[in-house]
């Protein structure tokens, strides 16, 4: 019954078990690697066209295990889809790279901006999976660059060009004798009438070379300040006191400069009073109060603002219609000429300001360059008239539409 | 200090409206004050915003490497020379500068902005009125701005619509200016109302 080999046998087969299962305690079975999504592919690196530099547009073709993308391949396993897209910055090709941004499916494109001109920089990219699988890397460098002529804006180089050629075209004409002639005015033709009547009445003249918020490089205080110089003249003549309150330093630097060439020009230099050309503030309604009150005290027969306003034009142009002046008002502004059309005697509108130089002084090189901007406003009435054309037959052959907008209404 | 801030602004905003009666000693004093302080403030608003970060904090920081600012400094400088009778001729450069870069920058920016832009606009294919009359309209409002050729006969026609069209604009446009300028008065009664007299909950 009892046989000591069999308690040996028994011993050795519990001490084996007992081994086996310590191993495995010990030696687990190796990890699974993580599921690697396919890469992108076409990964390029270019410097940004028609830009000031300093900027490289990364770009790629999705990875196949990109849901959002439009040649989507479902993986095999679903930890192999791809869940964002890391790129990599490095200075030198062999040099350390750092993560520039993480960007999410479907995206396939990125600018990397604030780039130094002129240096090399290598990119990488890699595909995470969802279970934060990598996929192979690629490489692609780039050396960002400042452009020197946008290529975007060829149709405006040859507008400028077309107008600038019409305009030139027509100042030469002018200057060799060929009569030119501008139609009439009326808010020109009233200055004289307005500085008359100021004259007779012995008041002074108020003129506004622009509103409150307006600065000397702004293109209607400069055409405003033209029309100045023929007022002041006038008024240096008769010898009328012209007011000019100003809202910007430099304007009134200007303002004093162009009334003392226009006493010079009458022949009446000691006309020119410096004092009268003021400089009040730059705040808009501070202005337009300090104006108010010159308006009130000093009871100018004649008051002119053109140039640019804002919302100081209806105070202005009220007050002064209350103190019984008359009134002459010129902007561009389209918000404010309603103001000025309801408030005023004369209302220069928009362009109008721009060719009142040639109108108040009849000088032949001005006129010539007012025929030419005529013959650049019928160039783009050609336009219209013809893109209105293309466009409605577009309808019917809609292959005009695209002949259209390449040739004739590039954006 | 509050309540002394809208109490002094409670005032000054009465002194100014008071000008709706007649000018006046209450209204004169709102006026200098107004444009004394932003006049005042405007002087030390360009020092701290524009001279100071602009010029005067690069060229202490990197001489070598900014020394070009020199020429801006020195323009404006020049402006000063309008205190000065007998070198007032050297105001003209820093005014030339200001004005031809003006010009020059608006010309590019206006045909862009104005010229390109309005004749992409306008080519619309004639299949709707709004269409019609919106080509209408800005042919006809061009032909008003033709200042070469007298308006008499078809021309004078055409830019006599373009006149109607102009006027419709401008009565559009000032009703919607009307009803953002009563936002401002309703702004100030709040204030008035409200912040001063409690009358408002």
């Amino acid at each position: 019954m009892f046989n000591p080999r069999n308690i040996a046998r028994w011993l050795a087969v519990l001490a084996a078990c007992a081994n086996l299962s310590q191993a495995a305690k010990v030696i687990p079975p190796p990890p699974a690697e993580p599921a690697v999504p396919a890469p992108v592919s076409r990964f390029t690196a270019a410097d940004v066209p028609n830009d000031g530099g300093g900027a490289v547009r990364l770009s790629w073709a999705p990875s196949p295990f990109d849901s959002a993308a439009l040649r989507f391949a479902a993986p095999d396993d679903p930890a192999r889809a791809v869940k964002a897209y890391r790129l990599f910055r490095s200075m030198g090709r062999s040099g350390e790279y750092s993560q520039l941004i993480e960007v999410g499916p479907g995206t396939t494109e990125f600018p990397d901006e604030g780039l130094a001109n002129g240096t090399a920089y290598h990119y990488r990219i890699q595909a995470v999976g969802a279970a934060g699988g990598l996929s192979p890397v690629l490489e692609a460098s780039a050396v960002p660059r400042a452009s020197w002529f946008n290529g975007e804006r060829t149709n405006m180089v040859a507008a400028l060009v077309l107008v600038a050629g019409i305009l030139l075209l027509f100042i030469v004409r002018a200057r060799s004798g060929v009569a030119m002639s501008i139609r009439k005015i009326a808010g020109l033709a009233a200055v004289d009438e307005a500085i008359g009547r100021a004259t007779e009445m012995g008041r002074p003249i108020l003129y506004l070379p622009s509103g409150g918020l307006s600065a000397v490089s702004d293109i209607q205080t400069l055409a405003s300040l033209v029309i100045l110089g023929r007022v002041a003249a006038k008024t240096a003549e008769y010898e009328t006191k012209l007011l000019v309150p100003c809202s910007d330093p430099l304007v009134m630097a200007l303002a004093r400069e162009i009334v003392k060439a226009s006493c010079m020009e009458a022949a009446r230099p000691d006309a020119f009073r410096p004092e009268n050309i003021r400089y009040l503030t730059n705040e808009q309604f501070a202005f337009t109060a300090g104006v108010d009150g010159m308006m009130l005290r000093e009871r100018p027969a004649a008051n002119f603002f053109i140039g640019t306003f804002y919302a100081e034009a209806l105070i202005l142009a009220e007050t002064g219609y209350a103190t019984g002046a008359i009134q002459i008002a010129g902007t561009a502004m389209i918000t404010q000429l309603p103001f000025f059309v309801a408030a005023c005697d004369y209302t220069l509108i928009g362009e109008e300001i721009y060719a009142a130089s040639a109108y108040l002084s009849k000088e032949p090189v001005l006129l010539g360059s007012i025929k030419g901007q005529d013959w650049a406003k019928a160039a783009a009435i050609a336009v219209i008239v013809a893109g209105i054309a293309l466009e409605t037959l577009a309808l019917r052959f809609p292959q005009l539409h695209a002949f259209a907008a390449q040739w004739l209404l590039p954006k | 200090m509050a309540v002394f801030g809208i109490w002094l602004g409670a005032l000054l905003t009465l002194c100014i409206y008071s000008f709706l009666y007649r000018d006046n000693p209450l209204y004169k004093f709102a006026e200098h004050v107004y444009v004394g302080i932003s006049a005042g403030y405007f002087v030390a608003a360009e020092v701290h915003n524009v001279l100071l970060p602009n010029l005067i904090a690069p060229l202490r920081s990197d001489f070598g490497h900014r020394f070009y600012l020199l020429v801006p400094g020195l323009l404006g400088v020049m402006v000063f020379f309008a205190f000065s009778r007998r070198l007032n001729w050297l105001l003209r450069y820093p005014l030339s500068f200001v004005v031809g870069m003006g010009a020059g920058l608006t010309v590019t920016a206006m045909l862009s902005a104005d010229v390109m832009a309005q004749v992409q606009a306008t080519a619309l294919p004639l299949n709707s009125v709004n269409n019609v009359l919106l080509a209408g309209g800005v042919l006809a409002t061009l032909v008003y701005f033709f200042f070469s050729a007298e308006h008499k006969g078809a021309v004078g026609g055409v830019a006599a619509a373009g006149v109607w069209y102009l006027m419709i604009a401008f009565g559009a446009a000032f009703g919607y200016t009307v009803m953002a300028r009563i936002s401002l008065l309703i702004g100030r009664m709040q204030f008035l109302l409200g912040d001063w007299l409690h009358l408002l909950r």
